[in-house]
């Protein structure tokens, strides 16, 4: 074991996939000579080469596009997209083309590529660089969406991604970047549709994913001062999205709450909520609890932004609500 | 389908191969107005845009490049797929919605798709598929395969942004693809003249530093001859190339426009410079062709056609239960 940050996760597969295949390419804004928006490509164009390692124009649409059809081609691409809030960009790429191509050309055409990008609030962005919109791409049958917490996870989830024979969304919150955590020594991957305990409970589950993870265990201290074991799943893939371990979970405690950093109206933590209901209704002592990002442009002012994203003491409030 | 090995210029063209221009011409022509019937008679459904009159331009350039050159185009595909020789009956079996067809009838009209032929695809985002073609041009490049992409769009995708990021990226990395604008004046039913600042769309290229021209769409020789000698230059890596077709569709834009939006005047006149009925002329004035000979070959037309609706007919209706196949490919 060694601990490493969740950037460096990250580098170490990217360079380890580079040297193990030549087809692997990257591409994206900033990713060789200046090293990359969080760093993540650092050092990557000294050792690997223009022709491996390419700096884009500002054109998300083309470069996703372009992403899609070097996969079409033989190549093995991966795309970093500066932030997902960027990523809207060449959304119609992702949906129309990167999703749908094996579907329409009835599996003469598959896609394995990875676009990764940067999510989540916390530093004060705005409303433009600071958005978590998993569920969006979760929505979106043809592509899987990957969204890792731990440095474990980033270099398990990535190693799978390069696997992956479909388009993957690889999507990592800001505020990981400079965590760090155990890493095997060696070789390991993490398949996709495995969620993990990260802290086992009997009384109430939390569900989270990403950064989320992190306020809700959190919030699972706050729960143990006043005598309640929380159960707190890392969902680290919402598509697929493991209901097994979900289900087993509520079936042992009976309550549930669902954690996102991304808008409430019509999120994730919805689909949560309503697959526990369509599932394990009879198991549930209350209705399924969601504590998400507030419904408004994330806003700079630190108290402001601070008041639009989940809280341990939110989840902990909701956690309570249902005893 | 005759594969133009060796690719002379159109002057130097035997005889057998420019008839295989002509044929294709016909045999694109008698397939969409045969779409139409079908689709009058509720065999076909959805969107069908017909490339009735067009039919140079895909034959002309799709015969100048090779056969494993990659191409991609919009949802007017019919004629693009026939020119690089896809089988008709897989097409109408397409069109009809059935498990036999190119994309398994999960595409329709506006989707085939034929990688084997590297055929990669009718695309209706307007100009959604220009950012691929840079993808696969890329790859082709890395792969040092010699393949080029010929990638056909209409002038209503120049106004989309991914048009400019497309042309962009490829001069900046030199990527081997012809980009082939399909001009017939009208997006959809909006007059090119009425929401384009440049109406000469081969003008456009030169913002990027490309190589561009504007080349007759109703002369397939022309076509032919262009595209040749674009496609030489992409083949040698020296970056990618712009040809404007200016070209006239004879038909509405879909089966469903009742043309309100120009005068019958202007289909007439450009209808008189119909590229089948002109390329039969100089055949004919050149003693390649006779009307016995072009009467049989239309005849064969006829049998092959009306073969292609006997065999889109009697095939099965994708099972309900494939419903979900190919969302995703299963992991090797």
């Amino acid at each position: 074991m060694a601990e490493m940050s969740f950037r460096d996760a990250l580098r170490l597969t990217l360079r380890e996939e580079l040297l193990a295949d030549e087809k692997v390419i990257l591409m994206g804004e900033d990713i060789g000579a200046y090293g990359g928006s969080y760093s993540v490509t650092k050092g990557l164009l000294e050792e690997f080469g223009e022709e491996r390692i390419m700096d884009t124009p500002i054109s998300e649409s083309v470069v996703v596009g372009c992403g899609i059809g070097a996969a079409m081609g033989g190549l093995r691409p991966m795309v970093e997209l500066m932030t997902i809030n960027f990523s809207l960009l060449a959304f119609d790429q992702i949906v129309n083309n990167a999703a749908k191509l094996s579907y329409m050309s009835a599996g003469q055409i598959s896609v394995p590529m990875v676009i990764r990008m940067a999510s989540g609030a916390g530093s004060q962005l705005s409303s433009q660089h600071s958005h978590s919109l998993e569920g969006w791409y979760a929505h979106i049958p043809g592509i899987k969406v990957a969204v890792p917490y731990t440095p474990r996870d980033a270099r398990g989830l990535l190693k799978t991604a390069f696997d992956e024979q479909n388009p993957v969304i690889f999507i990592e919150h800001t505020a990981l970047y400079a965590r760090k955590g155990e890493v095997p020594d060696e070789d390991y991957a993490i398949p996709f549709g495995q969620a993990e305990v990260i802290r086992e409970g009997t009384d109430v589950t939390l569900i989270g994913y990403s950064g989320s993870v992190y306020q809700a265990l959190g919030a699972a201290d706050i729960l143990a001062e006043s005598g309640h074991q929380a159960e707190v799943i890392n969902l680290r893939t919402l598509r697929p999205l493991d209901v097994e371990t979900i289900i087993a979970s509520v079936s042992k405690t009976h309550r549930a709450v669902a954690v996102e950093d991304d808008w409430k109206f019509g999120g994730f933590a919805g689909e949560i909520a309503a697959i526990i209901m369509e599932e394990a209704f009879d198991e549930l002592d209350g209705p399924v609890a969601r504590v998400c990002g507030a419904d408004v442009p994330i806003p700079y002012a630190k108290a402001l932004e601070q008041a639009a994203l989940p809280s341990p003491q939110q989840i902990a409030d909701a956690a309570l609500a249902l005893f | 389908m005759t594969q133009l090995i060796d690719k002379p210029p159109a002057k130097e063209l035997p005889s057998d191969q420019l008839i295989e221009l002509l044929r294709k011409m016909m045999l694109i022509r008698r397939f969409e107005t045969k779409a139409a019937e079908m689709y009058t008679k509720q065999k076909i459904a959805g969107f069908l845009h017909l490339y009735n009159g067009e039919e140079a331009v895909a034959v002309g350039a799709i015969s100048a490049v090779n056969d494993d050159d990659h191409l991609l185009t919009h949802y007017r595909d019919h004629g693009h797929a026939l020119a690089r020789g896809v089988e008709p009956e897989r097409i109408m079996a397409e069109l009809f919605g059935k498990d036999t067809g190119v994309s398994r009838g999960r595409g329709g009209s506006m989707h085939l798709f034929d990688v084997e032929k590297s055929f990669m695809g009718g695309y209706a985002i307007v100009a959604g598929h220009l950012p691929l073609a840079c993808g696969i041009a890329l790859a082709n490049q890395r792969l040092k395969n010699n393949r080029i992409v010929l990638c056909i769009f209409g002038d209503g995708a120049v106004n989309e942004g991914e048009f400019h990021e497309a042309l962009n990226l490829a001069v900046v990395w030199k990527l081997p693809i012809i980009f082939m604008c399909e001009n017939n004046f009208y997006g959809m039913g909006t007059d090119i003249r009425r929401v384009s600042a440049v109406i000469e769309v081969y003008k456009r290229a030169a913002a990027y530093a490309m190589p561009s021209k504007q080349v007759d769409g109703m002369n397939v020789l022309e076509m032919y001859d262009e595209t040749l000698k674009a496609a030489e230059r992409v083949r040698a890596g020296e970056g990618p190339s712009f040809l404007e077709a200016i070209c006239f569709r004879f038909r509405g834009h879909s089966m469903s426009d009742p043309e309100f939006y120009r005068r019958k005047e202007e289909t007439q006149r450009w209808r008189e410079l119909d590229p089948i009925i002109t390329f039969r002329e100089k055949l004919t004035k050149d003693g390649i062709i006779d009307d016995d000979a072009f009467r049989s070959m239309e005849a064969e037309i006829e049998d092959v056609v009306n073969e292609a609706v006997r065999f889109a007919d009697e095939s099965p209706d994708p099972p309900p239960e494939a419903l979900f196949t190919h969302v995703y490919k299963e992991d090797a």
